[in-house]
């Protein structure tokens, strides 16, 4: 029942009646002259109401959540808490430096541990998403090549196991897109790249580790093919958790890099945001970061801002982006240290590996055999959905009876009937083995009796969607009638 | 195994190709492809008078599952684009070699279809594509 459907005229939230305020500052033509049509309930109808729906909900708090190519870890609570400090929370954008020291203290480690953990020239924070901070890394290329006076550079290479966010941004900076195959072992396919990079090329947007959950060995060939033909290489840092405290972008050639902080960082996901994307830089790309930074010369701490900056690409947003994302991934930082970061990396990839290997045993046929895992690693069920007729969106709806969120489904789009699993460093094996055990579980109901697969999920408040029909009628938002 | 007519030419990105009576050509993607991407959401076809490279998109295919582009199949104009398709883009699904025709295509050197596979080229291409 939604909401609107338990209201009822009349009906308010608070003790009592609220007086009407007479006058007001706002000047009368901005008042509104019908009312704003809310569900008019009790307070504690609305607080059922929103307990009963994230009851429903699946999520990292209540479930096991192996969504590939997300990363949904748990985020400690503490970042949580510390991040909503009250000097941190109500703190004025506005308020005068000498106010905000300790703020931009934070944010000014935050910088510099971003720079140390990828290897980059120089950091800027202010990307207020992941998808922000690909526009930014890109808009920065562009940048450096007209500042070269090198307008013939149109063409950007991207993977065909890129995410759709990295055309995406190329094509936003005003570039055209040219698909890089990938070759059957999973690493980028180096021949075809010599074939088509040149004078045209701008640069390249790799993911590495990539979505495919493999670590791309041919990184330094690459690399050194792109620059020699005068185009720069951009890292997306959608899998940065399998490498953090090991590998360095910076190290493999990368000239920027954008961090999904809420991958990698801890902070929290999804949801629209508020998101936090920052960008990292080589050497000549640093004059063209975005604006804010914080700057520190021993003493004090200061903005960074166009006076200081004045090839940068300008502001992203308002003020310094979303602080208090980037509060928690701070603390985060703060609370691992170097040598918990590095047992992030380790972990997240001994129990994928882990998990690769045992859904081998149960007979599941995996994307790359030869290939060790990354943090993540691809199973195929194009056999099983050719002997059994059940195929993977079967196996995941059946996921979701047993108390698993499903992994990440027919992505990346060039493996047939995939399951992309990412089990994260903050589950025990005994979670890798119930998930391991369900799955071998239903493979069996899949060959003993199929239809209890077609006709998942059983037990969920809602059955099996009409995909088709919620995406050709869309169907957003309550009216009134 | 799906079905590939015998009359119709093929792409290795899976759009067939009709020669019509009047020597022009009807385009659209096979049986094979539409399998794959699973039920259409939303078809974009393009429009009369535009001119086309090989390999250049001319139409996009939306799924549930993906987002694809269609590419031209040979040098040439857009006479029409399928637009019974935005309202009905299951077309595609139901018979992608008769109603789900996606545009036609008047070619500019009528050879150049000669260059595209046959029927049996086609079925060897899904075979491969098997492994």
């Amino acid at each position: 029942m939604l909401i609107f459907e338990q209201s009822k005229a009349g009906r308010k939230d608070g003790p009592g009646k609220r007086k009407k305020k007479q006058g007001s500052a706002i000047p009368k033509n901005f008042l509104r002259k019908q009312s704003a049509g809310l569900p008019e309930v009790s307070e504690l109808q609305a607080v059922r109401h929103y307990t009963r729906l994230s009851q429903k909900n699946f999520s990292i708090d209540t479930h096991f959540y192996p969504l590939g190519s997300c990363t949904m870890k748990y985020n400690p609570r503490a970042c949580n808490s510390l991040a909503m400090l009250p000097g941190f929370l109500n703190r004025h954008p506005l308020s005068p430096d000498m106010f905000g020291q300790g703020v931009m203290a934070c944010l000014y480690e935050l910088q510099e541990m971003l720079k140390e953990v990828t290897g980059m020239n120089a950091v800027s924070l202010t990307p207020a998403a992941g998808a922000q901070g690909e526009f930014a890394g890109m808009a920065m290329i562009r940048a450096y090549h007209d500042a070269q006076g090198d307008t013939a550079r149109t063409e950007v290479l991207v993977p065909d196991a890129a995410h759709g966010t990295n055309p995406a941004s190329a094509v936003m900076c005003g570039y055209t897109v040219r698909e890089i195959p990938t070759s059957s072992n999973g690493d980028v396919d180096v021949d075809e790249l010599k074939k088509v990079v040149g004078p045209q090329t701008a640069g390249l947007m790799l993911t590495n580790p990539s979505t495919v959950g493999v670590f791309d060995r041919n990184i330094q060939e690459i690399s050194s093919t792109v620059h020699k033909a005068g185009g720069l290489l951009y890292y997306d840092g959608a899998n940065l958790n399998a490498i953090l405290g090991k590998v360095r972008p910076g190290d493999m050639g990368f000239d920027v890099i954008h961090m999904n902080l809420h991958k990698t960082f801890s902070t929290p996901h999804g949801g629209g945001g508020p998101g936090a994307g920052p960008v990292g830089v080589s050497e000549r790309l640093t004059p063209f970061l975005p604006v804010p930074m914080v700057a520190h010369d021993g003493d004090e701490y200061r903005w960074l801002t166009e006076k200081d900056c004045p090839q940068t690409i300008g502001r992203l947003s308002a003020f310094m982006g979303n602080t208090g994302v980037l509060l928690r991934a701070y603390v985060y930082a703060r609370l691992l240290g170097k040598e918990g970061m590095i047992r992030v990396s380790e972990y997240s990839t001994l129990n994928a590996n882990y998990m690769m290997a045992e859904m081998k045993k149960k007979g599941f046929d995996l994307a790359y055999p030869d290939r060790r895992a990354t943090h993540e690693f691809i199973v195929t069920m194009k056999r099983q959905a050719k002997e059994l007729g059940t195929n993977t969106m079967d196996f995941a709806k059946r996921l979701l009876d047993y108390g698993f969120h499903a992994p990440t489904t027919y992505f990346p789009l060039l493996i047939p009937e995939c399951l992309l699993i990412e089990p994260t460093e903050t589950e025990d094996k005994d979670t890798l083995d119930a998930f391991i055990d369900t799955m071998e579980k239903i493979l069996k109901e899949a060959q003993e009796n199929p239809e209890q697969l077609k006709d998942a999920p059983h037990t969920l408040p809602v059955r099996r969607l009409d995909d088709v029909r919620a995406a050709r009628e869309l169907d957003l938002a309550w009216k009134a009638e | 195994m799906s079905n590939v007519p015998v009359e119709l030419k093929y792409t290795k990105d899976h759009e067939w190709v009709r020669v019509m009576d009047d020597g022009n050509l009807m385009v659209g993607i096979t049986e094979h492809a539409q399998d794959l991407l699973g039920d259409m959401v939303f078809i974009e076809t393009p429009e009369a008078g535009g001119k086309f490279e090989p390999g250049q998109e001319v139409a996009v295919v939306e799924s549930v599952k993906a987002a694809s582009d269609v590419y031209c199949p040979v040098a040439g104009e857009i006479i029409e684009g399928n637009e019974a398709l935005a309202d009905a883009p299951e077309t595609v699904n139901s018979e992608p070699f008769e109603g789900g025709w996606l545009f036609k295509l008047k070619p500019d050197d009528a050879s150049s279809i000669d260059d595209l596979m046959d029927a049996d080229a086609y079925q060897e291409l899904l075979a491969s594509e098997e492994h």
